[in-house]
């Protein structure tokens, strides 16, 4: 009985071996991390599929770089952090590019264009965004997010409130506890004007361009030692944006082009 | 390791100072409520026993965080019900949506705690009591009370201090208490030691709090423990029967 175990074991592990070996050669895998949480970038399809305008952007480039795509989906608080611990390789979540980030990972070039703006309710009567007019007014924003550090320095005066996704903040401008609240412009533009719940709510005031805030750009985040990876990608996105890829895809979701944003 | 320290302590301070105040106040109002619900649910009218037992178990058997979300977002879905209740001003700040739900959540454990203590009240006192001619009152006051709060109160200590922890998911909805603070300062910094921090400020204040609450269980159980050294006393000769009375047959 127990040879006959050993030799069953000795026989797994001796099969095992050449199959685990031939893995190692096939082409590369890129696994990449998303939030998973922020229509219509990134989210999950009622069947628990990962969806959306960077889940495709993604695959594209794959498809390019000619690397199998693997999805992780991560939360927004410690998606830089994972990547850092080697959890993915890059992460492709909208995320701008700011020069915080920059001391900790390297972005490629953008794949979007940033901007950031405030959302009231349809019936709120605030028409000036200035700091002064929003002191003591309750504004709403998601945390670890360029628009929570925009509100937290520039607002000081005002009750700045920061939500774990952008979702949660949505459902309080709905609710009404908050009076105002800032997004990125683009998931803002399709919550108002494409979804059933946000038709509650406006674009309002000036869109916030201020590169000290919104970056250069939104871009996909690496280590910083994979500079061969990073290249590889900017050429697999100047090749998407040439040959019509990244257009179907924009044009799947957004009425402008999220490029140039006209 | 210390940067962060010496660059966000007054942030963490902040953080501290908004766990304390939601923990306190919430045990504090549940200590106030669990009480006389206690007694209710010992009663044998099954019209105060039931609803008490459903409390209960509702709020024992579901996570703390999903009952935060319950209220905090599932009360959001009701905007125009509660502000016709005229209850809409309680629900739309998230600190007191944190507060009432932290208090019944601990109502609900301190409520089981003391029903505990009101059961292991040694019958023979109550008897006595009885047969004294106490009023019910006073048969509380003098012994119920005293003997129930001397048996609950290890288990009451640990109950503050689970919702000491606890209080940390109230960051979720956007309250700034340590934890909030400290996943803030770390999507600033990407330092990490930043949650270190946050836990030795938990220790503390845990820490802190047990040594009270030690103090308290002494004082509460003075009477338990045999002075050794006062000289006052009859030495403890007394407490060994002289051996012929063990003669047994």
């Amino acid at each position: 009985m127990n040879k006959n175990l050993c030799s069953l074991a000795l026989s797994i592990i001796f099969t095992a071996t050449p199959f685990s070996a031939l893995h190692a050669e096939e082409a590369t895998t890129l696994r990449i991390g998303t939030e998973g949480a922020y229509p219509p970038f990134n989210y999950f399809t009622s069947d628990g599929e990962l969806a959306g305008f960077d889940i495709e952007i993604g695959k594209a480039l794959c498809d390019k770089i000619k690397a199998k795509c693997s999805f992780v989906a991560q939360d927004w608080d410690g998606i830089i952090p994972a990547l850092l611990a080697g959890k993915y390789d890059v992460i492709i979540a909208s995320m701008f590019i700011t020069d915080k980030r920059k001391q900790k990972v390297d972005f490629t070039q953008p794949y979007q264009k940033s901007a950031m703006t405030f959302v009231t309710e349809k019936s709120s009567k605030i028409t000036d965004f200035s700091p002064k007019a929003l002191a003591g007014k309750s504004i709403g924003a998601q945390g670890s997010t360029t628009q929570g550090e925009f509100l937290s320095a520039a607002y000081p005066d005002s009750d700045i409130r920061l939500y774990p996704t952008q979702d949660a903040v949505n459902l309080d401008l709905i609710s009404g506890r908050i009076d105002a609240q800032v997004g990125d412009m683009i998931p803002m533009l399709d919550w108002t004007q494409k979804s059933e719940d946000g038709s509650c709510c406006k674009i309002v005031g000036t869109p916030i361009t201020d590169p000290k805030y919104v970056g250069d750009g939104v871009g996909i985040a690496l280590r910083q030692e994979d500079d061969a990876l990073r290249q590889k990608l900017n050429e697999a996105l100047d090749e998407i944006v040439a040959d019509g890829t990244y257009k179907a895809i924009n044009d799947k979701f957004f009425s402008v082009n999220i490029l140039t944003l006209k | 390791m210390f940067e962060v320290l010496i660059d966000y302590w007054p942030k963490l301070l902040d953080g501290m100072s908004m766990t304390l105040k939601l923990t306190f106040i919430s045990v504090v109002i549940a200590g106030l409520l669990s009480l006389p619900l206690a007694i209710l649910r010992r009663s044998k009218n099954k019209a105060f026993q039931w609803p008490i037992r459903l409390f209960v178990s509702f709020f024992r058997g579901t996570p703390l965080l999903a009952q935060l979300f319950l209220i905090y977002y599932g009360s959001g879905q009701f905007r125009e019900e509660l502000t016709d209740l005229g209850v809409w001003w309680f629900f739309r700040d998230p600190f007191y949506c944190a507060l009432f739900t932290f208090a019944l959540n601990s109502t609900a454990y301190q409520l089981e705690i003391l029903r505990g203590g009101l059961q292991a009240v040694p019958y023979g006192e109550i008897e006595a009591g009885v047969a004294l001619g106490m009023k019910r009152t006073l048969l509380y006051r003098t012994i119920i009370l005293p003997h129930t709060y001397r048996i609950a109160l290890p288990a009451l200590g640990n109950e503050i201090i689970l919702m000491l922890k606890g209080s940390a998911i109230a960051s979720v909805i956007t309250l700034m208490d340590v934890m909030g603070h400290t996943r803030r300062v770390f999507s600033q910094t990407f330092d990490i030691s930043v949650y270190f921090w946050a836990a030795i400020i938990y220790l503390m204040i845990t820490t802190l709090f047990v040594f009270a609450w030690r103090l308290l269980e002494k004082r509460l159980t003075r009477h338990m423990y045999y002075p050794v050294n006062n000289k006052h006393l009859p030495a403890p000769k007394a407490l060994n029967p002289p051996k012929e009375t063990c003669h047994v047959n």
